[in-house]
Parts: C-alpha cells; sequence; structure tokens
C-alpha cells in the first residue's frame, strides 16, 4: 500500500538537495569545531556561515541576524525568556493571543509565575487578531508582543506587518512565531516590522533539530542557553552543523522555488476542499484566503477526530488531529475553541496538510477514503441521527 | 501505531454495533465534550442478554472497546454480566496506549447502567432512556476526568491535581 503523506505540518521530508548536502558534509569527515583556531574547524565555520546567508536570505535579514537554535520551540523560548530577563526592569507585561502553539503559551505561563503579567487577545471566528485589540492592550509596562505569523493547526496568517507599525510606534519589541510560515510563504522581516522571529527547518524540507532565531540589530535580549561565544554570544555551544548545513541548504531551495511550490499547494488545497464541500455537515476551519497555501483544517460532526485518522491510516493517508482524544478524556484544541468551534465539534477535527511531492491523484485517494471513513463512524456515532 | 491487532480489528470491524428498536434496557456515559460517548442497548429473556447494541463516538479505543464489551456480554446472564468489570475488559483488551486505558472504563460502566436500567424499569421506575434526546452538540458543560486516575480536572489544567500527571496529550 502506498503512503499518502498529508501531515507536513508536523514534518516535512528532506528535499534530496538538502539530504545531498548534509552527506556531503559527513562524508568529507568535517567533524572540526568551528570555534577551533587551527584549521580543522574551518569547514565548520564555512558551512554555518553559508547557511547563516542562505536563512538570512530567505527572510531579508542580515546574516549577523540569525541565531541557529535546535528547533523552533527553543528559538521561541529564547525570544520571549530573552526579552523578558532583558527587560524585567523596564516592564513585566507580554501580549499574546490565545491561539499560540505551546511552546509560546506555556513559556508565557512559567514567566507568570514570575511576576509577568500576560494580556490574551482574542480572535474572531478565522482566527485572525485584530491589531486594534493589540494597540488598546499595550501599556507602558508592556516589553513584548509575541503573536504567531501563521497558526499551525488552522493555517490563518495573522496581520503581522500592521501590528509590527503598531508595536514600532509604541516602542515595544514584537516576536512572531512563524514557525508554521517559515519557507513556506515570503516573509520579509523588514515588511512584518519584527524584531524577532523564529523558524524551524523540519517545516521546509530541512532537517529535524535546526531552528532559528532572527534577532534585529540592537535588540535587547539575553540568551537562553549561556556558555561559550558561539552565535555572537547569544546562544552558547556547539551548534549542530550538520543540520544547520542542510538548514541554510532548505533555506536557498525554498527561496528559489517558493513561486512553484505556492502554485502547487494551493492547486491542491482548492482540489480537496471542492471534495470536502459535497460532504454535509463538516466545516473548514480558518481563513478563506489569509491561510497557509497547503493546509486544510477540517472539522467533522457527530464523529472523533483520532478515530478518523486511524481509518486513514489504514488506507495508508497519514494527516495529524489536534482533537484531544489522543487520551479520550482531553481538551478540545484551545486554537478552535478560540474561534468559537463548539468543544464537540472540535473534537472531530482532522488537519490536512500537503507538501511538495503530493498530487491531484493524492487527494482523489485521500479523500475517497476520508468520505468512507466519515461514513463508516458516522454510522455508529450515537450523535449522528439520519436526516 | 499503538494499537494492538485485537483492538484494531475490533475497531474495524466492530461487533454488535447498531440499534435495538425496543430496548429492555439503555446504559450510557461519557461526554462527547471530553471525547466520547458510549452508548449500549440490552434486550433481555430469561435473565439473560439475548441481544446487546452499542452506538459509540469517540477514539479508536472507545469504539474497539464498546465492541469488545458487548462481545463479551452476548448470551450471558444479567448476573453474570454485571461480573464484568472494568478490570476485565482491559485485561481482555491487553494494550493499550496509556492514555486510552479510560476508555477501558467505559464499556462496563455502560453495560452496568444498561443492566440497572432494566431492574429500573421492571421495578416500575419507568424512564425510557431511549427517548431521551442524545444531543450534546454545541453544549459546553460537562467534565472531563484525569486519564491515569479518574478524578475530575478542571477545565484548563495542564496536570491533573490529584496524581499530578501531565493531561496534555499533545504529542507535538
Amino acid at each position: 500500500m502506498n503512503t499518502i503523506y498529508f501531515d507536513h505540518i508536523s514534518a516535512t521530508p528532506l528535499h534530496p538537495l538538502v539530504k545531498e548536502t548534509m552527506i556531503n558534509f559527513i562524508q568529507n569527515n568535517n567533524f572540526g569545531n568551528p570555534l577551533s583556531q587551527h584549521h580543522i574547524g574551518d569547514a565548520a565555520v564555512e558551512a554555518l556561515e553559508t547557511a547563516r546567508r542562505q536563512v538570512a536570505q530567505l527572510i531579508n535579514a542580515k546574516p549577523d541576524e540569525i541565531v541557529f537554535t535546535s528547533n523552533g520551540t527553543e528559538s521561541i523560548n529564547h525570544a520571549i525568556k530573552g526579552v523578558a530577563f532583558a527587560k524585567f526592569k523596564k516592564g513585566k507585561h507580554i501580549i499574546t493571543t490565545n491561539i499560540e502553539h505551546q511552546s509560546v503559551a506555556r513559556t508565557l505561563r512559567v514567566l507568570m509565575r514570575f511576576g509577568y503579567q500576560v494580556t490574551t487577545v482574542p480572535v474572531d471566528r478565522h482566527g485572525l487578531v485584530n491589531p486594534n485589540d493589540v494597540e488598546k492592550a499595550i501599556t507602558e509596562n508592556t516589553i513584548l508582543v509575541s503573536i504567531m505569523h501563521a497558526n499551525n493547526e488552522i493555517g490563518t496568517i495573522e496581520p503581522i506587518a500592521e501590528i509590527g507599525k503598531i508595536t514600532k510606534a509604541k516602542n515595544v519589541l514584537f516576536h512572531t512565531d512563524a514557525v508554521a510560515s517559515g519557507g513556506n510563504i515570503s516573509i520579509d522581516v523588514d515588511e512584518l516590522g519584527v524584531d524577532l522571529l523564529s523558524i524551524a527547518a523540519n517545516q521546509f524540507y530541512g532537517p529535524s533539530g535546526a531552528g532559528a532565531l532572527y534577532i534585529r540589530q540592537k535588540t535587547e535580549i539575553f540568551p537562553l542557553i549561556d556558555g561559550g561565544t558561539q552565535e555572537g554570544n547569544r546562544r552558547a555551544g556547539t551548534q549542530n552543523i550538520i543540520g544547520i548545513a542542510g538548514m541554510g541548504k532548505a533555506a536557498e531551495l525554498a527561496r528559489i522555488e517558493m513561486p512553484q511550490r505556492i502554485e502547487h499547494l494551493s492547486k491542491l488545497r482548492k482540489a480537496f476542499i471542492e471534495r470536502l464541500n459535497t460532504l454535509e455537515d463538516i466545516h473548514i476551519n480558518g481563513h478563506p484566503v489569509l491561510t497557509l497555501p497547503g493546509l486544510v483544517s477540517v472539522s467533522v460532526e457527530y464523529v472523533e477526530g483520532e478515530s478518523i485518522m486511524i481509518m486513514l491510516e489504514g488506507d495508508g493517508v497519514c494527516v495529524s488531529t489536534r482533537s484531544a482524544c489522543a487520551s479520550g478524556s482531553l481538551r478540545a484544541s484551545h486554537v478552535l475553541t478560540a474561534t468559537g468551534c463548539d468543544y464537540v465539534t472540535a473534537q472531530g477535527t482532522i488537519i490536512f496538510s500537503f507538501g511538495i511531492g503530493n498530487t491531484l491523484e493524492d487527494i482523489d485517494k485521500a479523500f475517497t477514503s476520508f468520505q468512507k471513513s466519515i461514513a463508516f463512524l458516522r454510522s455508529m456515532s450515537p450523535l449522528y441521527k439520519k436526516k | 501505531m499503538e494499537y494492538s491487532e485485537f483492538v484494531m480489528d475490533h475497531f474495524r470491524n466492530p461487533r454488535n454495533k447498531g440499534v435495538i428498536k425496543n430496548p429492555d434496557g439503555v446504559g450510557e456515559v461519557g461526554n462527547p465534550i471530553c471525547g466520547d460517548v458510549m452508548k449500549i442497548m440490552i434486550k433481555v429473556k430469561d435473565e439473560k442478554i439475548s441481544d446487546i447494541k452499542f452506538k459509540t463516538f469517540g477514539c479508536g479505543a472507545a469504539i474497539a472497546v464498546s465492541s469488545i464489551v458487548t462481545d463479551m456480554a452476548k448470551g450471558k446472564t444479567l448476573e453474570e454480566a454485571m461480573k464484568i468489570t472494568n478490570q476485565k475488559v482491559a485485561e481482555t483488551l491487553g494494550e493499550l496506549p496509556k492514555n486510552e486505558l479510560h476508555c477501558a472504563n467505559l464499556g462496563a460502566d455502560a453495560l452496568h447502567m444498561a443492566i440497572i436500567d432494566y431492574y429500573n424499569r421492571l421495578a416500575g421506575k419507568q424512564k425510557d432512556a431511549s427517548k431521551e434526546k442524545v444531543d450534546y452538540i454545541g453544549k459546553r458543560k460537562g467534565k472531563c476526568y484525569c486519564p491515569y486516575c479518574d478524578s475530575v480536572l478542571l477545565s484548563e489544567t495542564l496536570f491533573c491535581s490529584k496524581c499530578g500527571k501531565s493531561i496534555t496529550g499533545q504529542n507535538k
């Protein structure tokens, strides 16, 4: 049975050229430490700095504004805690939204234990933040605004540029979690007006274990990991050089191939949504236009998401669910409930996230399996009433 | 995939799914807000469960448990069926992903409620559960339980306040 991988929001497969870059680096026996003063470390330095340029170019930053990390979560922790620690004398107020990834939400929850105050602005039914709400929430104690670029569950792209104008005018630092969007849609840190931006390589056909934090020049921020002088004194510890070399290549490819990738993914998404619209009692979550090109979140009434996911897996279709049913007794997705989706419907949610290797044929096969699974599960659901 | 072949077989080919038109007893447990509802209907003849059907909204484990419990109870006397405990169901199931153990507990509970409902009806406490509306869509009340120790959870908590285990269950 062929596998149809529709879970690119969890991780993307390595691009063949990324794989080649990484293998070459290993095969050349480049084990050196980039901070060594002899020539054995030279190849590592070159790989790091090449990758830094490539990642910088992807988001229109300067190479020395890129700090490599081990993943998106570390970048986010660094951005938020780093600013909180650096600015604690100026203020202890941080603004965010109620649809952030756990790596933002939980980091902020930890800071709250240390006396920081967090204001959470709501989203509308499409998952969009209103920039006016952010503006109103800013006080003289506000040190940071952290709002995600694109949501990883429903795909909605937030008005970051508008918010960036506000934070600039109010002289408040602005971080955006661009892990879901980075390498998938065009990002220009100047257009967005952000001071900090987090990305991860495994979201754009690079390896897991490599991430980056963009830190605008002159931003006051503490390191998250203290120690040596790596990454311009901003992130201590020897880097994951093989992973970072792969991330650099993936960033270069993402920048060059982006228009074609977006076109391809949008075509798949459109085709899938057209098919979904023939089904009864389903809801497509997120914003109809301001959305990631390759993601569809769909809530199915009367059935539970995990059971749909297992049915699909039986047909070789890999998807993800944010349904709380990983344990059968857990909460519905905070993102969906934030958009006003009721708790029960939220339990029946499946996220399809397409990739550059998927085809229209995959869409058809997955849809057929999806339709069959829903019918089967509804036939035994006590919530389902035949009309 | 964490489910055993046995569980997967009951999930993919559930036994006894469906409804009984005029059931002698109905048991329903769970809450759609928490992600599962299990409804078991029984027909009783000569103190034995002559027919049994289920309807379940829930994860793979919940559906498999419904199938297994109804299979275990079919043909048994009411007394025997009351002895099907949560623990027995869990043993029959074999290994379940840890977070889903709690689904195993729903099965016997629903079965016992159906039997109690049967006795209640016999005793004249007429309450035809089959006619009650099972329509939770849109409601936001109800409780969630810790999958490890079964105590009631507060809605916004990350940890069970009783056993201290993480209950977010998010795998990414």
